[in-house]
């Protein structure tokens, strides 16, 4: 039986890292009222620079800074159009994802070559936690997984204390649902969503990272490959916190795992990879739980007019 | 002044990502202007060349069509990209079906069958959950979308459609359901005159449906204040799944197009991005069908012409879709002039009066 096979949920743990981390940044930013459809151009972005500077540096780790400064820059561009200058959000987000598409297809060819990012690229380590390892089965699951992922971990279990059970945690939340309220208790509407939609990019970004320099070294034109739109599903069938988007984003790593583990056995990945968009439609429709936004979601605020 | 100023944003917003793009080109050592001149060389210095970017433009312009009605209706599509490809699916499987039919009546099938699967793919779902649950139609399309071209991916790699023995690809369709070319020259640019008319019909049709129409009228209301359009006695349920099934069939009638007329065959790959591209188009085009031509030609050419830019002066193509985002992000910081406008009037009023 596969499902007791426990490199299947080492798999899986691995391939909901990309989708929980910018599920959980779209969190933050669908929290403070901004919708961030760009989570997938924000985590090429992230995938690019990431090993554009590991490779340059020598050090994964200063790539992995390079692609949080980069994608923070991203989301605060995204940020600026839609807080300052009440843009269209969803306008915004697909500038966004097509700009960074072409931007980091274009400079990996102009600056690499049309043959890809070199082979000599530092990656991020792989570790095994002492003492976890030596636990039967769930040792197996986190042997030899990328450092990514226990950050992951950490970041998921923080960000839920953080917007559930801090001040600042709360006034995003409040910015979210009634900007005008929180306005009036002296709340800055604006610096709130600033933070909550750059947060958004750094994790966004993190998620870029894991794929090009946590799981591999190199970076292919579009690697991210549509996971920036899975975990926006993700966001919303977590219904908008950071534990129900991990949970969702484990859900959906699994049928990714399925799908490559049932390859050989004729059943089409192409159905399984379906299921993360099909459980969205159906949250949405309130057919499995209720998904509800935030109540100014996508709503620009503006001080002077109300 | 309005009008005015319609025109001139969307092209000042795509002089302003030329120039960064130039910056850029210029930054990584080429010379812009020779890469810009082989990007307009490579769209219209032939009559091939000239054939190609029009090839290129149609599906933008008929997909644009249907952005164009979904914006008006106050509905953003952002799913035509699946919406396209299941009209495509069904135009293509229709197309090597029923060969005994008479070859235009073949050919109309094909197309009636991708307008009716894109309608289906865009009313039925997103439309219905859209009117009666209040599911955002963003999500649900893209969601969509991607179930709809992993659908046409597994129905190629595996599924009923694929052709036995070769790699992921469909049959071909019947040889009198191919769009003709007419002359040899049309051929090498793959430019069919059955696909311009048909997008000319259809510029025509949306503009007369939105404008000209009982129907057009009532779309256009419940797309500029729902609630006005409630009192006034539209029912806006069934108005929005109108919308998304009108968007999504020309989505499809484009899918269709685009197979009977260039690539005859369900291929793997299914990248076209022609739902996200004509949604600037629509955008360039203030959602005006008129206006769409004129746009979705612009997109055409910089996708022709950033191939010939690519073989000519060794500058990626990927340059045309940094141009692309650009020039979206600018147009939906449109409203950052009035503000400019405004900020400057003040600081000028602010200047006399501490100078008096």
């Amino acid at each position: 039986m596969i499902f007791s096979d426990p490199e299947i949920w080492a798999a899986t743990l691995s391939m909901a890292v990309p989708l929980a981390l910018p599920a959980i940044g779209g969190t933050f930013s669908e929290r403070t009222g901004v919708v961030n459809i760009a989570m997938e151009g924000i985590m090429l972005i992230g995938a690019f620079f990431a090993v554009a500077f590991s490779y340059w540096t020598g050090s994964a780790w200063l790539g992995l800074l390079a692609a949080l400064i980069c994608g923070g820059l991203t989301a605060a561009a995204l940020a600026w159009g839609a807080i300052r200058v009440s843009a269209d959000q969803t306008v915004l987000g697909m500038g966004i994802n097509i700009f960074a598409a072409g931007l980091t297809t274009f400079l990996l060819n102009t600056l690499f070559g049309f043959n890809g990012t070199p082979i000599s690229t530092p990656k991020l380590p792989n570790i095994s936690i002492p003492g976890l390892d030596n636990i039967p089965y769930i040792g197996v699951i986190f042997q030899n997984q990328s450092i990514l992922v226990y950050i992951m971990i950490v970041l998921v279990i923080v960000s839920h204390w953080f917007l559930f059970h801090t001040r600042l945690g709360l006034r995003m939340r409040s910015v979210g649902e009634h900007p005008l309220a929180a306005d009036t208790l002296g709340i800055n509407v604006w610096r709130i969503r600033y933070f909550g939609v750059i947060l958004s990019g750094l994790f966004s970004a993190l998620g870029g990272a894991y794929l090009s320099i946590g799981v591999l070294n190199g970076f292919t034109a579009n690697m991210t490959n549509g996971r920036g739109y899975i975990a926006l599903a993700a966001m919303i069938f977590g219904k908008w916190t950071p534990l129900g988007s991990f949970g969702a984003a484990l859900i959906f790593g699994f049928s990714t795992a399925l799908g490559i583990v049932l390859q050989g056995q004729g059943i089409s990945s192409n159905l399984l990879q379906m299921i993360p968009y099909a459980l969205t439609i159906l949250a949405l429709a309130g057919l499995v739980g209720r998904a509800v936004a935030p109540a100014a979601d996508g709503i620009p605020y503006d001080p002077r007019r109300s | 002044m309005k009008s005015l100023r319609s025109i001139l944003l969307p092209m000042g917003a795509s002089v302003l990502a030329i120039i960064i793009g130039g910056i850029l080109v210029a930054a990584l050592g080429y010379n812009p202007v020779t890469v810009y001149g082989s990007l307009i060389s490579g769209a219209f210095g032939s009559g091939i060349n000239i054939g190609n970017t029009i090839t290129a433009s149609l599906p933008l312009i008929i997909v644009g069509l249907g952005i164009a009605i979904s914006f008006q209706s106050g509905l953003f599509n952002i799913g035509a990209d699946g919406q396209y490809w299941i009209g495509a699916t069904a135009a293509v499987w229709f197309g090597y079906h029923f060969n005994s039919l008479p070859g235009w009546l073949h050919m109309i099938l094909c197309i009636v069958a991708g307008m009716i699967a894109g309608a289906l793919w865009a009313g039925i779902i997103p439309g219905l959950t859209k009117a009666y649950v209040g599911s955002h139609e963003v999500i649900t399309t893209m969601m969509m979308s991607y179930i709809g071209i992993l659908l046409a991916r597994y129905l190629i790699e595996g599924g009923p459609m694929q052709q036995k023995g070769f790699n992921p690809q469909s049959p071909e369709i019947a040889q009198n359901t191919q769009f003709p070319y007419f002359t040899q020259g049309l051929m090498q640019s793959q430019l069919s005159l059955v696909a311009v008319a048909i997008a000319i019909i259809a510029v025509i049709v949306v503009w007369f449906l939105l404008y000209k129409t009982t129907l057009g009228y009532q779309l256009r209301t419940v797309g500029l204040n729902q609630r006005a359009a409630r009192y006034a006695g539209i029912n806006v349920k069934l108005f929005t799944v109108v919308a998304l099934c009108l968007s999504g069939m020309f989505a499809g009638l484009a899918g269709a197009v685009q197979m009977l007329g260039v690539d005859h065959r369900l291929l793997d790959g299914f990248s076209s991005n022609y739902g996200y591209t004509a949604i600037v188009v629509s955008l360039l085009a203030r959602n005006n069908p008129i206006g769409v031509i004129i746009a979705g030609l612009f997109f055409g050419a910089l996708t022709t012409g950033g191939q010939n830019m690519q073989m000519v002066s060794n500058v990626p193509a990927a340059l045309t879709d940094v141009l692309t985002g650009l020039i979206i992000f600018f147009v939906a910081c449109e409203r950052i002039i009035p503000q400019v406008i405004g900020w400057y009037r003040r600081r000028r009023t602010l200047k006399s009066t501490s100078a008096a």
